[in-house]
């Protein structure tokens, strides 16, 4: 994303210019937007015009619209991001208060307005971390992956902020039977070249909307037992078959890995391990996926020194468990797209305690990663404290009991 | 307009028909343990002896398996039958054989030992009625597969609802058939299973040599193994009490494969039948897709058959429905009395792991899917299934309590469905679904 021009006083209300230039942007936007914030946009408009003839008729034009945000409508697939809301800002066309939704676009220019209206939000410590980091201009880890098994594959594409499922794959594979082989060895074959002509639709896509057309973004495979390996003997056969470029580029990129199923939730495994690892270097997924093994280590150890959920982890803040010296506060961007404010102040309110109060640590993960994923399991939010405490989770409610004592045990 | 049904039923009355069909009794069991602990060497050497298997087809596979310097793998390519199996020397997928002693009918499930595929293993101990538990007695490798998958595979039989184990102390002639050495794996086994809940009663240890056919079939000849009285494999197969048939329940099928069976109909699918009963001409559900088929015809034990009962495994060949309505892990009941889908249910575990709300695989059979452990409800008693703490932040290795499960998608379950809960490729828990 590009920052065009930012006015942002002290007190966090302002404005920040702001143009979209690759996919990913659409993301970053979407955790941005709030409701009640002022969104500036270029925007197609039915226009009625009476001729002189008194014949009314409708026609398009386009104009600047500023919208007060009602809702965001964020399609992860097609990384289109819609915003509703109400006419804010009186123009010739249109009504004050009427109706619109805005489209945002790559290359095309967006102004995003905080702090105007009381009910919103503003520029608070967490939305000018995000648009700093949106903003980043380095070049960003890239990465597509195929979890696979024996007649499902799961094409994704990694970012550095999002893991998208890009499509699943499914060809029924014969399993194997006394006299009948080759139903098996068709199966896998045919889902093979399946997989390959979609991985590859899919990488033609996404080319049209990259800038740099000449790279080839690296490829990883992932399967339980020899699958991907024996994917990517296809692939180097199918590249020698055809002399196809693309493929050709493609196969000395290609890694392969162990994974525990093809569900996309194995990448974490995948992504984790040491050998991928030193690969990928310094990306936040990495970081992130290393955090949270760190997180669920410590709660296994049931020790009280993590916690998660959100009563527990304020309670472990309030005493000063989470600060200087080890303590860390992991939460779920998902926190601060929350559609009621209150919410997202709270939440903020938490990160900037224990930043910089308690000096500890503050990690917001992405909910479109697995990392993230792990972490709704969790509540959304965990900490690793400086100090064990036990029982910050009492006074729970009611859980409904309908064990029948005596019955059979599940093992 | 009504269409007419495109094959005749009989109409028969299908647990009478058993009844006076004075048909066998039948067993199905699933063969577990460590990779290459000698599970498919066994059974083919059982297979071979009982001349199921022919001298010439043993032959060939010698030839074949010697060309690729694998000539030790002979018997086990019996079973083993992809390219990939006999090029690595493992068994990916369970294969499915069978035989027959004067007092039963067997189908064997022989499972995978790599812990790659332990989703194969868990569909072939979902359809077994008793397990035969196979351990390589040579230096080192009985205590490596105890950290292995020995365990593991015993904790998941025993938690997808097998009772019954034969304990094959298998390759014995590595160790010169050591009485101490089978006696001090003996010890260990016991009393790992009966802390896993195995009744002594249930559990049978025989000494075996695959390999060489020794204890298998026949009994042992060599001196060094004169101590030993007890039952042969075979024998002890045979001991084994069948399990019990849900014959006039509705009909629930699993299918574990769905294929083209050829000219006879345009799909075909098997599975085991855990209860009911399906003939000729029966129209079927198949569910999460919640579309009818006819069944044209039925084979069992590649022989065609008018009706087949809970605890066979037959092959039905289809008609009438779009073969993208049938996949592996499905269940088929009657269009009269339907599973439902459920999306999110309540279920007691036995934890293997530590457990954490987290994602997870779920299995059922075939079926796998993904899903999440959304909330720990409970810790409760291992005894008496009362509560002992309410919302538990982290459920141990060992401990039973109930969580609440949540399905990527809706799919056809049912209260009182054994399913296994894993992450990353590991055991996490095994549960009975509550609601
Ligand atoms: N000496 C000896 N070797 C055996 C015996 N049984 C099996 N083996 C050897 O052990 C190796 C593995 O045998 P398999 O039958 O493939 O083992 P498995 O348990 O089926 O392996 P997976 O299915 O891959 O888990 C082969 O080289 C066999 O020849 C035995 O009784 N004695
Ligand atoms: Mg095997």
């Amino acid at each position: 994303m590009r920052l065009e021009r930012s006015t942002i006083d002290k007190h966090g209300s302002g404005s920040a210019i702001l143009i979209p230039e690759e996919p990913e942007d659409m993301w970053h936007a979407y955790n941005l937007i709030q409701p009640h914030d002022h969104l500036r946009a270029r925007a197609m408009r039915n226009v009625k015009k009476e001729s002189s003839t008194g014949t009314v008729t409708s026609k398009p034009i386009k104009l600047d619209l500023t919208i007060s945000v009602i809702s965001t409508d964020f399609d992860i697939g097609s990384g289109q991001l819609h915003v509703a809301g109400r006419v804010a800002v009186e123009n010739e066309h249109v009504k004050l208060g009427s109706h619109h939704t805005l489209d945002l676009e790559l290359n095309r220019r967006f102004t995003l307005i905080k702090g105007v209206d009381s009910k919103g939000g503003i520029w608070d410590s967490v939305a000018l971390e995000m648009l700093r980091e949106a903003c980043e201009t380095e070049r960003k880890a890239e990465l597509w992956a195929v979890v696979m098994g024996e007649g499902t594959a799961n094409i994704c594409i990694i970012t550095e902020h999002q893991t998208i499922v890009r499509q699943r794959v499914e060809v029924a594979v014969p399993r194997k039977r006394r006299g009948g082989i080759d139903g098996h060895d068709k199966g896998m074959e045919k889902f093979f070249s399946t997989t390959l002509s979609t991985l590859l639709r899919h990488m033609e896509n996404a080319k049209s909307t990259q800038q740099d057309t000449e790279k080839t973004t690296p490829l990883l495979l992932a399967s339980p037992g020899f699958v991907a390996q024996a994917f990517q003997s296809y692939i180097k056969a199918e590249a020698t078959r055809t002399m196809n470029k693309t493929l050709l580029a493609l196969v000395p990129t290609i890694l392969v890995a162990h994974s525990s199923t093809h569900h996309v939730h194995a990448l974490k495994e995948v992504l984790s391990s040491p050998a991928i690892m030193s690969k990928l270097s310094d990306t936040k997924f990495a970081r992130e996926t290393a955090l949270m093994d760190k997180l669920t280590t410590l709660i296994r150890q049931d020790d009280g020194r993590a916690w998660y959920g959100p009563r527990e982890v304020e309670r472990a803040v309030d005493k000063g468990a989470v600060g200087r010296g080890g303590g860390v506060l992991l939460l779920s961007n998902a926190l601060f797209r929350a559609q009621d404010v209150g919410e997202r102040k709270r939440w903020v309110k938490l990160v900037d305690k224990v930043r910089d109060v308690e000096g500890g640590e503050v990690r917001v993960l992405s909910s479109l990663h697995e990392s993230g994923k792990r972490l709704e399991g969790l509540g959304n939010v965990a900490a690793i404290l400086t100090f064990p405490i036990e029982d910050l989770d009492e006074e729970d409610e009611e859980v409904v009991n309908h064990a029948a004592s005596g019955e059979e045990m599940v093992i | 307009m009504e269409e007419s049904p495109s094959v005749k039923s009989k109409d028969l009355n299908v647990a009478e028909e058993f009844e006076k069909s004075g048909m066998k009794r039948m067993a199905n069991f699933v063969v577990i343990g460590h990779v290459d602990h000698g599970k498919s060497t066994l059974m083919g050497r059982l297979l071979f002896d009982l001349n199921v298997i022919d001298q010439r087809s043993i032959d060939k596979l010698r030839k074949e398996a010697e060309t690729i310097g694998k000539s030790s793998f002979a018997l086990a390519w019996v079973m083993d039958q992809t390219s990939e199996e006999r090029n690595r020397g493992v068994t990916v997928d369970i294969a499915t054989n069978h035989f027959e002693t004067e007092k039963t009918r067997f189908t064997i499930l022989d499972a995978p030992g790599h812990k790659d595929f332990i989703p194969n293993m868990i569909a072939g101990a979902s359809q077994a009625d008793f397990a035969v538990l196979v351990i390589d007695a040579s230096i080192n490798s009985f205590e490596s597969g105890l950290r292995g998958q020995t365990k593991e595979h015993a904790l998941l039989v025993r938690s997808l609802g097998v009772q019954r184990l034969i304990v094959a102390v298998n390759k014995m002639d590595t160790i010169s058939w050591s009485q101490s050495r089978f006696e001090e794996i003996s010890q260990a086994m016991s009393t790992f299973l009966t802390t896993a809940n195995f009744s002594s009663k249930g559990i049978t240890f025989v000494p075996c040599a695959g390999l060489t056919g020794e204890n298998v079939v026949r009994k042992v000849q060599t001196s060094d193994a004169s101590w030993y009285t007890g039952p042969s494999l075979i024998e002890a197969l045979d001991a084994s009490e069948p399990g019990k048939r849900h014959i006039e329940k509705p009909l629930r099928l699993t299918i574990s494969d769905v294929f083209k069976g050829g000219v006879i109909a345009p799909i075909s699918i098997s599975g085991r039948i855990e209860a009911g009963s399906v003939q000729v001409g029966d129209a079927i559900l198949a569910m999460p897709a919640n579309e009818t088929a006819t069944v044209k015809m039925i084979e069992v034990e590649n022989k065609p058959v008018d009706w087949a009962i809970a605890g066979q495994i037959p092959t039905l060949h289809l008609t009438d429905i779009d073969p993208i309505h049938l996949r592996s892990g499905d269940i088929v009941c009657t269009p009269k009395d339907p599973v439902k889908l459920i999306n999110t249910f309540t279920c007691k575990i036995l934890a293997f792991e530590h457990v954490l709300p987290s994602s997870v695989d779920v299995f059922r059979g075939r079926l796998h899917t993904e899903g999440k452990i959304s909330a720990l409800l409970a810790r409760l008693d291992k005894a008496t299934g009362e509560i002992v703490k309410k919302k538990p932040r982290v459920v141990k290795p060992g401990e039973v309590s109930r969580v609440t499960v949540v399905l990527e998608k809706e799919l056809p379950l049912e209260v009182g469905t054994r399913v296994v809960l894993r992450e990353g490729g590991n055991t996490v828990a095994a549960g009975l679904l509550e609601g």
